[in-house]
């Protein structure tokens, strides 16, 4: 993909986010900030029997940060907890420059140079460490 | 001006966050040096030519620090910085003094370091945290804090220059007021001390900490300056070597006279000294001349942003080189990215002062912060990448 068809996904997604809510009583809310930057953002994440039913997102950040976390809830909503972890392992070797399978990141490959800006990794995982603090929350309450 | 002192500055840098740290001149960076190469010895110990060395010039600075402010030399206490000089206020003096219902008053505008000791110092004591309002300017106005003052206050702490807006206060009219009424003032100087003539006894102010690294100085030194009086009842918050005369059993430890009390183990020497170095060279430049050329340039610069429409300053109204501005519709994070490719340096986020958001409505914004090697070549520079929006958002990411 070329920077410029990259760049037009990440506006796009910056300027009319997937899902922007606050979720009701059903979602379990989680916090994400970077300790380094001013990114803050809630993430509100509906499971229903191992499967993420729904995810909205609640905040403010940056536009990587914003895209990411509209991408990755366009990626996530439907998939089961494994299969969300399996995506997010191999996601973060793409931007940590390991071997991955891309077989399911759709719109997130954009962020495959991300490795080239250091500062800017932390932008977007930002969503996906909330994520995985609230599949955390789930399995304990599931317990 | 006096750019060429400025290794940093040769590496085609535009460096506007003076107000989290500054860069290094050429005669520091070389009395660190000559402490390393030449003379590395511990202070206050061996018979030995190069610990006298070490000791005199330790000693020395001391004095210039003492002078730079017009205080004595007993009442400087070298810490690591502004940040452990507030804590060992709190928790070295005001821990001791305040009871259960005790009003300490601060401003929404703090930096975290002047509101987190005195949050944990309420839990502890049951004195109660209470702030004075902020006028529709983000200013602190006599009529505001003479309001907020009640029979139970005993302590005013607040910084001269905020580092959020970059508004001064009128200290010298507090300490006065609240001496009349019996309330200690500590003053946070963190951003007023590299940019302007300090002078305690003018002041009256009961405490002043500044950091050194914020000043052309080392980073890890900083100042706590103390009335004599006071100082003598502050607790150290540390013990061990070099601040006890000498000791056998619990009842019998006796300390040093001040200000070495205070400064248990091997304090930052290198820095020390070469903070010396750092007020020589303020000293020389004039701090006079150095707050008139910052307000000159911060002057200039809000005269260009306030031409584009799509930028808002937050604070226009300043006494200091700090202008804070938001462009409309993009976060200022990603304006901080974008220039930061053309190697401009500016802050986005809440600057430490995370309360302040209640008192604006405002969360975050750019911060650009001067110092005297700032230019206005740079300030153009600046502003011209600020003119297009269309092109702040299709390079910001």
């Amino acid at each position: 993909m070329d920077s410029n068809m990259k760049r037009e996904i990440i506006l796009d997604n910056y300027s009319h986010p997937f899902n922007r809510g606050t979720g009701g009583d059903e979602y379990i809310k989680v916090n994400s900030n970077n300790e380094s930057c001013i990114d803050n953002i809630d993430l509100y994440i509906k499971f229903n029997d191992g499967i993420i039913e729904d995810i909205q997102f609640d905040g403010e950040a940056c536009a990587i940060s914003t895209a990411s976390t509209s991408i990755m809830i366009k990626n996530m909503v439907g998939k089961n907890v494994d299969e969300v972890l399996s995506y997010i392992k191999n996601f973060e070797a793409m931007l940590n420059e390991e071997k991955y399978e891309d077989t399911e990141f759709n719109e997130a490959v954009v962020f495959d140079e991300t490795y080239k800006q250091g500062n800017r990794k932390t932008c977007v995982t930002l969503p996906y460490n909330g994520i995985k603090r609230a599949i955390e929350e789930y399995n304990n309450s599931t317990l | 001006m006096n750019r060429e002192d400025f290794p940093m500055l040769k590496n085609n840098i535009i460096y506007f966050d003076n107000g989290a740290t500054t860069f290094k001149p050429v005669s520091l960076i070389d009395t660190t040096d000559y402490y390393y190469k030449e003379i590395c010895a511990n202070a206050h110990r061996g018979d030995y030519e190069i610990s006298y060395k070490v000791d005199t010039l330790y000693e020395e600075t001391r004095k210039k620090v003492a002078n730079f402010i017009n205080a004595k030399r007993e009442e400087i206490v070298f810490t690591s910085g502004a940040t452990e000089s507030l804590n060992m206020i709190a928790n070295g003096f005001f821990a001791h003094i305040l009871e259960p219902g005790d009003e300490i008053l601060l401003t929404l505008s703090e930096h975290a370091s002047n509101v987190l000791p005195w949050f944990r110092l309420s839990k502890m004591t049951g004195a109660i945290i209470k702030y004075i309002d902020l006028d529709s300017n983000l200013h602190v106005t006599m009529n505001n804090v003479i309001s907020a003052i009640t029979p139970r206050t005993k302590v005013i702490s607040l910084a001269a220059i905020t580092n959020v807006v970059g508004d001064e206060r009128p200290i010298k009219e507090i300490c006065k007021y609240a001496h009349e009424h019996n309330i200690f003032v500590c003053v946070d100087g963190a951003q007023s001390v590299p940019h302007e003539k300090t002078d305690v006894v003018d002041m009256d102010c009961d405490f002043l900490v500044f950091s050194a690294h914020k000043m052309c100085g080392p980073t890890g030194v900083g100042i706590l300056y103390g009335k004599r009086e006071l100082l003598e009842e502050v607790e150290p918050t540390n013990l061990g070597g070099g601040m006890n005369e000498s000791f056998d059993s619990v009842d019998q430890v006796y300390l040093k006279e001040l200000p070495t009390r205070l400064e248990a183990g091997t304090p930052n020497i290198a820095g020390i000294i070469a903070f010396g170095a750092a007020i020589d060279y303020l000293s020389k430049i004039g701090m006079d001349n150095i707050k008139l050329y910052e307000i000159k340039l911060k002057k200039y610069l809000i005269n260009k942003l306030k031409k584009i429409p799509h930028v808002n300053v937050i604070n226009e109204e300043c006494d200091s080189g700090i202008v804070a501005f938001n462009v409309d519709g993009v976060f200022p994070q990603d304006v901080a990215y974008y220039l930061n490719k053309y190697n401009i340096c500016v802050r986005a986020g809440n600057h430490c002062a995370k309360i302040l958001k209640n008192a604006i409505g405002v969360k975050n914004t750019v911060r650009v912060s001067f110092y005297f090697y700032n230019t206005e070549a740079e300030i153009d520079k600046l502003v011209e990448l600020l003119e297009d929006k269309n092109r702040i958002i299709s390079e910001m990411i």
